[in-house]
């Protein structure tokens, strides 16, 4: 699957914002078996210097997941999705995110590669609160495998 | 330094569940029929569902749910979970490589099912326990 390399750089529009709940960060710290207090209990994460409950270090997934989808949909970029494989994941945190964060996600191409007739798109999404304090990035690198 | 190796177990019940809360619904990781239509050898965990547990192993030996601060994996063979009760176990170990002057330590983690790495390049940066 060859991707079209002029596509690095490009930014996609931000995410309308996520309201980051406590209870779904303890059904996310429960569906992975983290029984931390800081993840379940506002006091625990308060005894932390957290306002509330402390969300495990691969939840912002559930927002960049979403966040990226508009580049795997663009039809211009015409990636296969029923070809994607992970390939590579990365968070880099300027801080956890906690309940009651209002989160918005901007996603840039860093990079398309086409290689043994597989194709390989990073995507980076920076994530920030509605008020512009940044929180995490994440990158994903996805490989479009190619036909055959 | 090699900190104390962790066990996981992982079943068909965990990864329904992983679905629900994470939102990632793709049937590879449900749906036999899809996974083998896709040249799998059966349903597989969600990546980040791997990249999870080890991002809790890595939380628990740094001693505080937020201590990391950098956390990057390569996904290199999918974990497949058989339909029984057993379902099948991620082994996470790792070393210290780096512990730097401002308070952070460096970690390289291992991840192995059924005797096969699943994850490479795994590394992880903490802060060092407050």
């Amino acid at each position: 699957m060859s991707l079209d390399p002029s596509f690095v750089g490009r930014t996609y529009p931000p995410t309308a914002p996520y309201q980051v709940g406590r209870e779904k960060i303890r059904e996310f710290a429960s569906a992975i078996g983290a029984a931390d207090p800081a993840h379940h209990d506002p006091a625990a994460a308060r005894a932390l210097g957290h306002q509330d409950v402390v969300a495990p270090p691969t939840f912002p997934i559930v927002l960049t997941l979403a966040a990226s989808q508009q580049i795997i949909d663009d039809p211009d970029l015409g990636v296969d999705y029923s070809r994607v494989v992970h390939g590579d994941q990365r968070f880099a945190y300027t801080r956890p995110v906690v309940a009651g964060d209002e989160l918005v996600c901007v996603s840039v191409i860093d990079d398309v590669s086409s290689r043994g007739g597989h194709g390989f798109l990073t995507t980076r999404t920076e994530v920030a609160t509605a008020a512009g304090e940044p929180v995490v990035t994440v990158w994903s690198k996805l490989v479009v495998r190619g036909e055959g | 330094m090699e900190l104390p190796a962790r066990t996981f177990r992982v079943t068909r019940a965990d990864l329904i569940r992983y679905a629900g809360a994470s939102g990632d619904f793709n049937p590879i990781h449900w749906s036999d029929r899809t996974a083998t239509k896709v040249g799998l050898p059966g349903v597989i965990a969600h990546g980040m569902f791997t990249m999870a547990l080890v991002g809790r192993a890595v939380a628990e030996w740094a001693g505080a749910p937020d201590a990391i601060v950098d956390y990057n994996v390569r996904f290199t063979r999918p974990v497949v979970v058989p339909d029984d009760d057993e379902g099948t176990e991620i082994e996470v170990t790792a070393k210290v490589r780096e512990v730097t002057e401002d308070g952070l330590t460096r970690l390289d983690v291992t991840a192995v099912c059924g005797g096969e790495k699943v994850l490479s390049q795994a590394r992880a940066t903490v802060r060092t326990a407050r």
